[in-house]
């Protein structure tokens, strides 16, 4: 163990020389969050006695799926034990960043606040898609990689193969690349050296206007929101007055400090630093990452680059099981948006579902989260709709229609719609590419390339409908490839698709929830599919009731459920007159949970299943 | 018929002595009273019955008190002096008596006829008193018939289930066909004025013909009564294990609804009319007033292990097993295990859902604003029957019959 260090530089007069600001880039599971704690103990931010697992890991959501969602960022002291600076206290800022597809745009803001990352790869597995799609995003940003392979320690660990895997990608030898156990600890030390040493030290103007670009803001419900920046020029000193320059608004600063890992008040922020500043907002919103802070009083004229608002991609119809809870989703929704900047809704009601919230979402992990934290956190029971995508209607009449909801696609002369399509990055053994092309083939995919990472390992690139990825294709990629595939995709614009709704029509009334809009070729199968399936599940009525797919006014599906012709007791003598009451009444209970469609009463169960089927085959993280 | 489902409800635990709260005997005169008595014992388990019934003719309480088909009449009778002892001074004579099981007819006619006669000298049995015994056919001959009738009972009802030896088979009915047609003109010769019939349809390889032959063949017996029931396939039966392993094919619904308008079809066409969903009589005299007694919410003593009774709001239920009956009678305990006390809505509740199944139906003025809104509906779809609808009551139609369930469901609003 090295000694604790001392000299440590304090905020706000720590010479850039000595600063030191990095990020990991990893895959889930290959071992971040286990070497974050390591560096934290090393360093001795914190003591043996409160360590703890997955230390900077603070919602139970994330802890427990083994994701980071909302990053950090941590000052740690470090001389390192070997080299130049050799027991010369530098400041290593860590910043944690998301690990989802989902939250590229944040990634890529965590990536702007560094000048070098970590790229941690584990030794048995190799890199994945998404850890790849990251590692392009920091060579774009030009950061210094420092390739590392984690669990070298396992017996499956194959260091040689993915060195030279790591090696090819990065562009260096494979003896560079680092071989640590986070679990152990092994190899960690070193690996601090190597920040220190490979990686530049931050540059500015230490005299200009403060320019900070905002990388995180996180919502406390004591503090209000806690604004994460990496100062780029100039100094931000405590209780000076500050503006957002993307929406001019101006806020005190209430609080400036740094993170050990927890919150430490300091006199300021200089040049190249990294800390938290608080301004009594109460709303992420009002500081949005990617943002620039600088004074309110002579500050910067031009704002760094790169901010761009979030902008949801997928979207799903949010309605409480029991009407009633209907406030009770507004609130937590509300509550959640406090946190989530990329979180939008809107009130919408369902003929078939009620009143609920159309809420749009940056991709499927985002909703999948935010709908468990919606039920886990606030208690509601939710039912979801379908997830769909945003499509662009244009009328022959030259109108155009921004559509969130399928049921609300437009009715009449459509001229032509637009879908949003993703470059898709797809990693697998060779052996499968057989398979994947098919898959994507059959999915509406372009090929755009493919390239060999390793003798038996494959890059492969298409163009997808962005619509076709939200549709159950991830699980069919691991079914395909027995797990192995790994997947990333990000939107490179839209397309023009024929595309049409399919309505689900029940009794001859439409049952808006059920509404899907695909292309042409493949609507005969979904139409088919759910008629099959509502058939099955909504329970026979007093009179026949028709189960249709159509679009526009033609049916191309059609079930009949028929009429009930038996449903009374064959004997009901002295014993079974109480068992008869309690029945009954339980049955009346039953009937409080149908949704009437029209006149047919469809049990909610029908509408979770079907919905659910399709949500369930699209889950991924 | 048999008041004695498989599973007994949750309820309020029944004071040792059995006592009623006071207000279950107000006002008791101006309800009929009868008596059931449950005889637990039967020579075979038929695969689709789940009533409260023992093949083993001797039985052991926790403490050893026995119940055997030699000394189950003495335990009828302990419980009819209890009953004599709970309601008091209560000078209602006997209206009806029904025997049912397992297979009354396992014991001896001369122990049915003691406990008739218990029932005689602790309550007395009103001059016109209806008296029936449930029969196995295969268990009685004439001179058991005679001994019964010339006993005082009056009433007598033969499962007779299927006039098909393939049906019969599937429910382990041990009868020959032809033999329960025999047993009513054994009967009749006997002196018993009302003779029923049990049918069951819907038995797993019965075909529409099969459902024909045995509609037939007990209507050409002479009987002045018919039941008729949908087979319900009991869970923990063995035929639901058979139906679960594929061994015999499950009746479809459909299936059920067919047979039921074949049944009152040819029932209607031999001069029988329905009086209850599943009861058909020739006579007004033929009805089982016995049973109307559940249906019309009036009281009824049920004697015997698993039994139900109700008196004036008070349902409860005696101890399952034998045994466990036999020993709290022998310690001088009332046997019931169990006991609700029904509430004004319950009591509503319980009407709407008995009286509909009767041929007279459920006054409108039992009825709350939304069940008077669905019961215009009802009519509307041809499930009420308009007639009596004028008249102020809620009548079933024959579609409306199968239905009637459903139509409960939505009345008690």
């Amino acid at each position: 163990m090295p000694a604790t260090p001392t000299n440590v530089p304090q905020p706000s007069r720590t010479d850039p020389a000595l600063i030191r600001n990095f990020c990991i880039i990893a895959h889930i599971d290959h071992g971040k969050s286990t070497l974050a704690d390591r560096m934290l103990q090393l360093t001795g931010v914190v003591e043996q006695r409160q360590m703890r697992a997955q230390y900077l890991d603070r919602m139970d959501i994330e802890r427990e799926r083994g994701i980071t969602i909302k990053s950090q960022a941590v000052r740690l002291p470090w001389a390192p034990t070997e080299g130049e600076g050799q027991d010369k206290t530098h400041i290593l800022n860590m910043i944690d960043t998301p690990g989802h597809v989902d939250f590229t745009y944040e990634v890529s803001r965590s990536l702007a606040a560094c000048e070098g990352t970590i790229l941690l790869v584990d030794a048995a597995q190799g890199i994945e898609a998404q850890t790849l799609a990251n590692l392009y995003l920091a060579m774009e940003n030009d950061l210094k990689i420092i390739p590392v392979l984690n669990k070298i320690d396992l017996p499956a660990a194959q260091p040689e193969k993915f060195s030279e895997e790591l090696a090819n990608l990065v562009g260096c030898e494979p003896d560079d690349v680092l071989k640590v156990s986070a679990k152990t600890g092994m190899g960690v030390e070193a690996l601090l050296d190597r920040v220190v040493r490979d990686i530049p030290a931050p540059v500015g103007v230490a005299d200009a206007p403060a320019r900070a670009m905002i990388f995180d803001s996180v919502y406390d419900s004591y503090r209000g929101v806690v604004t994460y920046v990496r100062v780029v020029d100039g100094q931000l000193n405590k209780r000076e007055r500050i503006r957002m320059m993307s929406t001019g608004a101006t806020h005190e600063l209430l609080e400036i400090g740094t993170n050990s890992p927890e919150m430490l008040a300091a006199d300021g922020l200089g040049v190249g630093e990294v800390g938290y500043l608080i301004t009594g907002v109460k709303d992420v919103r009002q500081s949005k990452v990617g943002d620039t802070i600088t004074q309110q009083n002579k500050g910067a004229e031009e704002p760094l680059g790169g901010y761009k608002d979030p902008k949801p991609m997928v979207f799903s119809g949010l309605y409480p099981l029991d009407g009633s809870e209907y406030p009770d989703l507004r609130e937590a929704l509300d509550k959640l948006q406090l946190n989530d900047a990329a979180l939008v809704y809107e009130p919408e009601t369902s003929a078939a579902l009620g009143f609920g919230f159309r809420v749009g979402f940056l991709g499927l992990l985002h909703l999948d989260v935010i709908r468990e934290r919606l039920e886990r956190e606030f208690g509601l029971d939710l039912i979801a709709t379908a997830p769909n995508v945003v499509y662009r209607v244009i009328m022959e009449d030259g109108t155009e229609h921004t559509v969130t909801n399928p049921s609300e696609f437009p009715e009449g002369k459509i001229d032509q719609v637009f879908e949003p399509v993703v470059r898709a990055t797809i990693l697998a053994p060779s052996e499968f590419i057989g398979s994947i092309m098919e898959l994507c083939q059959n999915r509406r995919g372009v090929l755009l390339g493919m390239d060999y990472l390793s003798e038996d390992r494959v890059e492969i690139r298409y163009t997808l409908p962005l619509a076709e990825i939200v549709f159950d294709f991830f699980d069919q990629l691991k079914s395909k490839t027995r797990g192995y595939a790994s997947l990333d995709y990000e939107p490179t614009g839209e397309q023009s698709a024929q595309l049409v709704k399919v309505d689900i029509l029940l009794h001859g009334d439409k049952v808006d929830a059920f509404s899907a809009v695909t292309h042409k070729d493949q609507a005969y199968a979904y139409g088919v599919r759910l008629v099959a399936k509502l058939r099955e599940l909504i329970p026979r009525q007093a009179f026949e009731v028709p189960v249709q797919a159509a679009i526009g006014s033609r049916v191309i599906a059609r079930e009949t459920i028929r009429a009930i012709r038996k449903d009374v007791l064959a004997k009901c003598y002295g014993g079974d007159i109480s068992r008869k009451r309690k029945l009954l009444e339980k049955q009346k209970e039953g009937k409080k949970r149908m949704k009437m469609v029209g006149s047919v009463e469809v049990p909610q169960e029908a509408f979770i299943a079907v919905l659910s089927s399709d949500e369930g085959q699209s889950k991924k993280k | 018929m048999d008041p004695m489902p498989s599973v007994l409800p949750d309820g309020e635990p029944v004071p040792s002595d059995g006592a009623l709260p006071a207000h279950a005997l107000a006002d008791a005169a101006a309800r009929p009273l009868g008596f059931y008595l449950h005889v637990p014992y039967c020579a075979t388990r038929c695969g689709y019955c789940d009533f409260n019934t023992y093949t083993a003719s001797e039985l052991r309480g926790p403490e050893g008190a026995l119940a055997s088909r030699d000394n189950y009449a003495d335990h009828l009778i302990e419980e009819i002096r209890l009953a004599r002892k709970v309601l008091g001074d209560d000078p209602r004579p006997v209206r009806t008596v029904f025997v049912g099981g397992g297979t009354p007819t396992l014991l001896p006619a001369a122990d049915l006829v003691r406990v008739l006669g218990a029932l005689r000298s602790e309550f007395g049995l009103a001059p016109d008193a209806e008296v029936t015994t449930e029969a196995n056919p295969e268990s009685v001959d004439p001179a058991y018939l005679t001994e019964l009738r010339e006993g005082g009972f009056n009433r007598i009802s033969f499962g007779m289930q299927s006039a098909r030896q393939h049906v019969l088979k599937v429910l382990d009915r041990t009868h020959t066909p032809g033999r329960p047609e025999a047993c009513v003109a054994e009967a009749r010769a006997a002196g018993f004025a009302h003779v029923n019939l049990d049918l069951i349809y819907g038995t797993p390889g019965e075909s529409d013909d099969d459902w024909r032959a045995s509609l037939e063949a007990a209507i050409g017996a002479g009987p002045d009564h018919v039941s008729a029931y949908a087979l319900i396939v009991e869970e923990g039966t063995q035929l639901a294990r058979r139906i679960r392993r594929g061994e015999v094919p499950m009746t479809d619904d459909d299936v059920h609804a067919d047979r039921y308008l074949i049944a009152d079809e040819l029932l209607a066409a031999a001069g029988f009319s329905w009086y209850e969903v599943s009861n058909w009589a020739t006579t007004d005299a033929g009805r089982c007033l016995h049973n109307e007694l559940y249906w019309r919410g009036a009281d009824w003593w049920g004697a015997g292990p698993g039994a139900h009774s109700h008196v004036g709001g008070v349902r409860w239920w005696n101890v399952k097993h034998p045994g466990a009956y036999a020993q709290a009678l022998v310690a001088g305990r009332s046997p019931g295990a169990g006991r609700e006390l029904l509430s004004a809505e319950d009591r509503r509740v319980e009407r709407i859902l008995l009286e509909l199944r009767l041929r007279e139906g459920v006054p409108l003025s039992l009825l709350r604003s939304d069940g008077l809104s669905a019961a215009r509906g009802f009519l509307s779809e041809g499930l009420l029957d308009p007639g009596p609808y004028d008249e102020g009551r809620a009548v079933l139609t024959l579609r409306g019959r199968l239905l009637a369930d459903g139509v409960v469901r939505d009345l008690v609003d």
